[in-house]
């Protein structure tokens, strides 16, 4: 997470006219939607799988994962494949068009209740200027699929 | 002096060499008064001493010379072979094992070896006194090298004699004769060096050295090879009769070839194909499949065009390609393939000395060592067979004691057999010993929560002895230093399950029991059926396919709550794959396409929309993300470029 001195770079994405924020060393790339193979058995917002220049890569729905309605896809729909743990992971966004630096002490850790999102995949919030990022807690929003 | 473009090439060798004394080693003490096994692990000891002072790892080349000192005076017969003298050895040889081992992990390769060493000593008892020997270029050849030789020819080699003369400017000989060597070890065996290897690695000699060989190739191929190492001068070569001892022959003044066929050497003995081989990192093998699994979903998507644009030309080119390609993977896929033989070797020597520490009495038959496998399944069977070994000796086989009681030999017999069937590769355990209580198991099994009662009263016999490779299970009744240890059988059935196989058990009880692995031969590249349901595509491996049919409503029955169809008069169940996939669909069929696939010797009709055909994919994993998915064995890319998941049929089965 370090960053020269205290900054840190997020890349933006929008959800629900929210936005969010993940660490740019977590993001792999912003694709495209593609063909999503579905799979069977496995937890409702575990999409499918897409072949991702030759490597399955399984594919989460955020909005299905944060309890959100769902949405018709657009042209602005993408999905931003994150790396963690050695996990390659993809998650649909409604678009993502954002890079910024953020100063650490810009983010508020923690808070209680943020909108209609489980407080649990947040790890802090950030303004910048009137806008609101809300900070994702990664490894919460991989957290026990299948 | 830089080592580093040799360092694999010694690892790989030390440790073939490692190998080979320990097999001797135990043909040894089987016929412990034949001179011949004697001679052999002196030969690779002595290689190994050679190859490990050149590399500069002195710890090795101390032990190994003390290993030679008593190996030298066995076949002198000074010494017999005696447990005592074995254990020293192995225990050398353990300790040899061990540093190179540490070498190739990138360590120095020390190590405390006092212990092998004073065993050894002990042994020598300082009786021995080595004579330095003299360079010299007059070969003498003692009793003992008069008999190799003459053992050679019969067995149709022919013994050459090499005078090979260094270039004056030549900085580094010792690096040279290492080079040497190793050209002469590749088309024969060295039976002796005039100087001695260790006069020669401490570059105690001129420009000139002669060595001895016993080879099959010809005298001007020899010479062509050692020629090929640089900074040598001149290479001259001349047989070597038994008979001729000690006559003064001035083999160095010798500038002339004299190339001598042996006029007696059997016609067959030319025939003999020299097999040339070159070792490859594994590594590399590996970046070459990646590539070729990227082909093969290229070809697929090549299929695919050509089929949709129906071009002639192209048609016939994409057809050539595949099927070059298609010849092109079998050669790839034998590349990697690997006889089981590399896994079991070490296999008789661990037997040997688990036995003695359970003071068991256990005859180990091994057959079926050529059965050839995909290396990467090689590099993970090792373990799960130790294991398995181990719970035979430790659980199987009784003491042989009991056995008297019992009326059997006392020795025990445990037989490890690979062999192939069909798209797969059997490994066999099996052991006359005590077999599986299945009482024992069941309590234990529900004292441990594993199984309720009721769950209990139901099982079969096959199904009881799966129980003992649950997790947290061990049927020991005392812990033992072997097993017991906490992992137990279910590590083994995991790995096992996660390189595609599965594992059977069969026992009766005071007869013995079996442990049979069954493994996929490859991994990655393997042949499905596609096959639709409603616009879902899902490969099924051709391995479990038995064949296809087409069933009308009709046809099916019922029985148990379960859709059957009744196949060449066997009742079939049917697996509706919409069903257990949870594809929606808005219309029933009247005409369902079904696929027979089998799971041992049971069967099930696997219910599709239609068949799209077979292909050959690659095989790719869900990844660690999604886990296990049910009766989801992996995924693969398709030539359009979706995603396909393969069908694990053994899960649909019951």
């Amino acid at each position: 997470m370090s960053n020269q001195d205290n900054e840190l770079k997020v890349i933006v994405f929008q959800l629900m006219n929210k936005e969010y924020a993940v660490p740019v060393e977590n993001v792999q790339s912003i694709e495209k939607v593609m063909h999503i193979t579905r799979v069977p058995g496995v937890p409702s917002y575990v999409k499918g799988v897409i072949n991702l220049r030759g490597v399955v890569t399984p594919i989460i729905d955020l909005r299905n994962r944060f309890s959100l309605e769902d949405a018709a896809e657009s042209e602005h729909t993408r999905i931003i494949i994150i790396t963690l743990d050695g996990l390659e992971v993809g998650l649909i966004v409604d678009s993502a068009n954002d890079v910024l630096d953020l100063s650490r002490e810009s983010i508020e850790p923690q808070p209680q209740v943020v909108g209609s999102i489980e407080t649990d995949f947040i790890s802090g919030v950030a303004k910048i200027d009137r806008r609101l990022l809300i900070l994702l807690q990664l490894d919460k929003v991989l957290e026990n699929a299948a | 002096m830089e080592m580093n473009q040799y360092l694999e090439v010694f690892i790989e060798e030390s440790k073939d060499h490692l190998q080979n004394c320990n097999t001797q080693m135990l043909e040894l003490e089987k016929n412990p008064s034949d001179l011949r096994i004697v001679n052999e692990i002196f030969r690779s000891a002595h290689t190994l001493k050679g190859m490990s002072a050149t590399m500069g790892y002195e710890d090795l080349a101390n032990l190994t010379h003390h290993m030679e000192n008593i190996l030298d005076d066995i076949r002198n017969e000074k010494l017999g072979v005696t447990t005592a003298v074995m254990d020293a050895l192995f225990s050398a040889v353990d300790d040899l094992e061990e540093m190179i081992a540490s070498i190739a992990s990138g360590g120095d390769g020390k190590k405390d070896v006092s212990h092998s060493l004073s065993l050894l000593e002990s042994i020598v008892s300082g009786e021995q006194s080595k004579p330095a020997a003299e360079p010299s270029q007059n070969v003498h050849y003692d009793e003992f090298e008069r008999t190799v030789i003459l053992q050679s020819i019969e067995q149709g080699y022919q013994a050459l004699e090499l005078t090979i003369s260094l270039r004056d400017d030549c900085l580094l000989k010792a690096a040279r004769v290492f080079m040497v060597f190793e050209v002469l070890e590749k088309s024969g065996e060295v039976i002796k060096s005039t100087p001695s290897v260790d006069q020669l690695e401490e570059e105690n000699f001129d420009q000139q050295f002669c060595v001895t060989i016993a080879t099959k190739e010809q005298a001007d191929f020899i010479e062509k090879s050692v020629m090929k190492v640089s900074e040598v001068e001149s290479v001259s070569i001349k047989s070597v009769s038994p008979d001729q001892e000690e006559k003064p022959s001035d083999a160095a003044s010798e500038a002339a070839v004299t190339i001598e066929e042996a006029s007696e050497e059997p016609k067959e003995a030319l025939k003999t194909v020299s097999n040339k081989t070159i070792r490859v990192n594994i590594d590399r093998l590996d970046i070459l499949m990646n590539l070729f699994e990227e082909l093969v979903i290229d070809r697929g998507r090549l299929e695919q065009i050509s089929k949709e644009l129906n071009h002639g030309e192209l048609n016939e080119t994409v057809e050539r390609m595949s099927r070059i390609s298609g010849d092109l993977q079998s050669i790839i896929l034998t590349m990697r393939m690997v006889p089981v033989e590399t896994v079991f070797n070490r296999f008789p020597r661990m037997i040997r000395q688990l036995a003695r520490d359970l003071n068991k009495q256990i005859d180990l038959k091994i057959s079926g060592q050529d059965t050839e496998l995909d290396r990467t399944v090689i590099d993970e069977i090792g373990d799960p067979l130790v294991h398995l070994l181990r719970n035979a000796i430790d659980h199987g086989v009784e003491s042989p004691a009991i056995r008297k009681e019992k009326g059997k030999p006392e020795t025990g017999t445990i037989q490890l057999r690979a062999y192939h069937s069909g798209n797969h590769v059997f490994i066999e355990i099996e052991d006359d010993g005590a077999g599986i209580s299945k009482g024992k198991v069941l309590n234990k099994a529900l004292a441990k929560g594993i199984v309720t009662k009721e769950q209990a009263d139901s099982l079969t016999d096959s199904q009881i002895y799966e129980l003992i490779m649950a997790s947290g299970f061990s049927t020991a009744e005392t812990i033992s230093d072997i097993s017991g240890r906490g992992v137990g059988l279910d590590v083994v059935k995991t790995t096992i399950e996660s390189l595609g196989g599965s594992i059977t058990i069969h026992s009766s009880e005071g007869q013995g029991s079996m442990f049979s692995v069954q493994l996929p031969l490859t991994l990655s590249i393997i042949s499905v059926m596609l096959v639709e349901v409603e616009d879902e595509k899902f490969a099924i491996p051709l391995s479990s396919i038995i064949e296809t049919a087409i069933v009308k409503n009709e046809d099916i029955l019922h029985a148990h709550n379960q859709r059957v169809i009744d196949f060449r008069g066997k009742v079939v169940p049917l697996v509706f794959l919409d069903e257990v996939f949870d594809v929606y669909k808005d219309a029933e069929d009247e005409v369902h396409s079904v696929i027979i696939v089998r799971k041992g010797d049971k069967m099930a009709g696997l219910v599709v929309d239609s068949f799209i055909g077979q292909q050959e994919v690659v095989l790719k994993s869900l990844g660690d993300y999604l886990g296990d998915v049910f009766a989801i064995s992996g995924a693969t890319i398709l030539g359009d470029g979706q995603v396909a998941l393969i069908v694990d049929c053994n899960a649909l089965i019951q």
